[in-house]
């Protein structure tokens, strides 16, 4: 079992929505982190769950950056510390349209250029700060606010994306499973260079769903394969165990659709489309883990 | 002091500046006519000469950041750029400004497109007039590489803590060469020490929500810190003459005592401005020349009993030039003549300016190169 420490870094003062994702995730985050550790925040939900000033939230220092520059922001702290001889943890904490989005490519820049921080892209599928738009990440078939009958085109692939540069780590992670996301922050915060987690954070008011059913909706995220749980430490791709049993035999993605507002509007066809869309990708991964084995 | 006097074009000495300032983090992204500050700043840190970790990033808009990220740290930085690449960075020099980071850059004015020009103009950094940053516009090469080591003195002044940009026209000082001496700058400019530099010991939340009240009393600061600038400016110019030898001031003024008319310009113009007014001296025109270098914080001009020739490199459409129109606010009763002149790279003699005096009509803006009737 992993020890997670009791110790709270963050303040009981989020002025979040109830059952929010992010702050869940976050929450493991930073017990993972550690106090030698600089957040830095693009405009995101986060850059609003923080307080008002002079008050905060986090006991980390959080720098606060435009919604297109967390990266490059990044970037430059990393060096300036490391000149310094100083290894405190640079952890980035943006959402989905701040990283595959307006933010991608100072992300790319960074990853490319091999800068050491961990940037960790918080997806709650839409913009949720300005009240639930739809991004790059909103999946096929999701109600936003500017996409009335639900989208009508399927979710960036922004893992590939962020795959395409060859980091040393890069891992997915879900905000019901914190132990899994304590132990890939660990592992990350422990490797030089570049690294990116994704994790997916269930939004109530956006995802349609009640407050607590946060862990359970994305539960069901991880057992009906439409999320996957998985770590690449360099070259070596590893399923996360909660997916590994998924992936025996996934739950239908009906059931993780219909237990939310946000894809009322989905007919058969498209529910048809999405859940042959998840079998798709199961088969690529499960292929990619058999290469390894058999190449190993 | 061991000064040697070299051939330098105008990019090159901004860049031997930087060198002596000794910044710990250098980042910038290559654009016309910039381009040789940043190549020779990796020179010299890939031949040991300065120890500063340069980021090649891939956009303006990810170097300015890159330069908040380091600056936040406590740590002297440096970035250089140019007309689109300045435009490129426009949200992030407000971030800059705003977050009280005193960081450097070297800015090569020109032209902005459509069409493609890259020939000088100071249309780009007049577009960024208020974002917080103070600015400076430089004649010679030997007043680039002055500019550049003062400006890190005066951004790191804790009176002042704001960013500075050092204009000089693209190709007419970026790329000509001049002998300057490079001064070595010794304890001129005090090690940097940023009051609210990040720490993990003594965490604080920087740029959460801030409500309106508490926003006024930042915006104020940064007034109260430009006010203060013009003291740090006089006092960092003062001791460089004192060290050095070579003096400046916020405004360079050539044989304006007694003279009855003035040329009012920035940049190469201003300095070329200077044979205009000996020109029109040898006619019986009593011709002076004000050139603008601080434009942020702005100057005082000592425009009494005189008419103004303003040239504005520029264009403020559907208002004007920008410097007349800044003369003017602050100084209403200022008679000028306003003269549009060098957009796009135009070129403009000084014996273009000294007709600019001669047919001079006070209370018009003149457009060089466009005919009477089109006016």
């Amino acid at each position: 079992m992993t020890e997670i420490p009791k110790e709270e870094m963050l303040l009981k003062c989020p002025s979040t929505c109830a059952g929010c994702g992010s702050l869940l995730a976050l929450r493991y985050i930073l017990k993972a982190a550690g106090k030698d550790t600089i957040l830095v925040i693009p405009a995101c939900c986060n850059s609003v769950i923080q307080g008002v000033y002079p008050y905060m939230l986090h006991t980390v220092p959080v720098y606060n950056i435009a919604f297109a520059a967390a990266a490059a922001c990044a970037s430059g702290m990393s060096e300036a510390l490391r000149a310094k001889g100083q290894k405190t943890n640079v952890i980035v904490y943006a959402g989905d349209g701040g990283t595959a989005d307006i933010g991608i490519q100072a992300l790319s820049g960074a990853l490319e250029r091999g800068e050491d921080f961990l940037y960790i892209c918080y997806d709650n599928e839409a913009y949720g700060n300005t009240g639930m738009q739809r991004s790059g990440a909103t999946p096929l078939g999701a109600i936003t606010t500017t996409t009335p009958n639900g989208k009508r085109v399927v979710k960036k692939d922004l893992d590939r994306i962020i795959e395409a540069h060859n980091l040393p780590y890069q891992a997915t992670a879900c905000a019901s499973y914190p132990a899994d996301i304590y132990n890939k922050v660990k592992k990350a915060l422990s490797i030089p260079g570049p690294k990116f987690l994704h994790i997916l954070a269930p939004c109530p008011p956006g995802w349609r769903t009640p407050s607590e059913k946060t862990v359970e909706i994305g539960k069901m995220a991880v057992k009906s394969g439409i999320w996957v749980l998985w770590e690449k430490e360099y070259d070596k791709l590893t399923i996360s165990a909660p997916s590994r049993a998924a992936m025996k035999k996934p739950m239908p993605v009906i059931d993780y659709l219909k237990a939310q507002g946000r894809f009322k509007k989905v007919d058969e066809e498209t529910a048809a489309q999405i859940q042959a869309n998840v079998d798709k990708n199961l088969k690529k991964i499960a292929a990619e883990v058999r290469i390894q084995e058999e190449t190993a | 002091m061991s000064d040697k006097l070299v051939m330098s074009t105008g990019n090159k000495a901004v860049a031997a500046a930087v060198k002596m300032a000794q910044p710990t983090v250098v980042d910038a992204y290559p654009i016309t006519p910039q381009t040789e500050v940043i190549e020779a700043i990796a020179d010299y840190v890939e031949s040991g000469d300065m120890t500063a970790r340069c980021i090649p990033v891939e956009s303006e808009h990810s170097a300015m950041t890159a330069c908040i990220g380091a600056a936040i740290t406590g740590v002297r930085v440096f970035t250089a750029t140019s007309s689109h690449g300045l435009l490129y960075m426009h949200e992030m020099l407000h971030w800059a400004a705003g977050a009280r980071l005193p960081i450097v850059m070297g800015q090569v004015n020109r032209t902005i497109a459509p069409g493609w020009n890259i020939w000088a103009e100071h249309s780009d950094s007049l577009s960024q007039r208020d974002t917080g940053w103070l600015q400076i516009y430089v004649s010679t090469v030997q007043e680039a590489y002055d500019a550049t080591l003062m400006a890190f003195r005066i951004a790191e002044d804790n009176r002042v803590l704001l960013p500075v940009m050092i204009n000089m026209d693209g190709f007419l000082l970026s790329h000509i060469m001049q002998p300057f001496e490079m001064t070595e700058p010794g304890d001129f400019i005090p090690p940097i020490n940023l009051p609210h530099a990040i720490d993990v010991n003594d965490p604080h939340g920087y740029g959460a929500m801030s409500p309106a009240n508490v926003h006024y009393q930042f915006r104020f600061d940064m007034e109260k810190s430009m006010r203060a600038a013009r003291e740090v400016i006089a006092e960092t110019e003062a001791e460089f003459a004192k060290r050095f030898g070579r003096s400046y001031a916020p405004v360079e003024e050539y044989l304006c005592d007694d003279a009855d008319v003035v040329i009012v310009a920035m940049g190469t113009m201003g300095k070329e401005a200077e044979v205009a007014a000996d020109l029109l001296r040898s006619e019986g025109i009593k011709a002076g020349v004000m050139r603008i270098r601080w434009l942020r914080p702005f100057p005082e001009l000592n425009v009494a009993g005189k008419e103004l020739v303003v040239i504005d490199r520029d264009y403020s459409f559907g208002f004007g030039g920008v410097i007349a129109g800044e003369i003017q606010a602050r100084y209403p009763e200022a008679k000028m003549a306003r003269i549009i002149a060098g957009l796009g790279g135009q070129e403009v003699t000084f014996e273009d300016m000294a007709e600019f005096v001669r047919s001079r009509k006070i209370g018009t803006e003149f457009w060089f190169g466009i005919s009477e009737e089109e006016q």
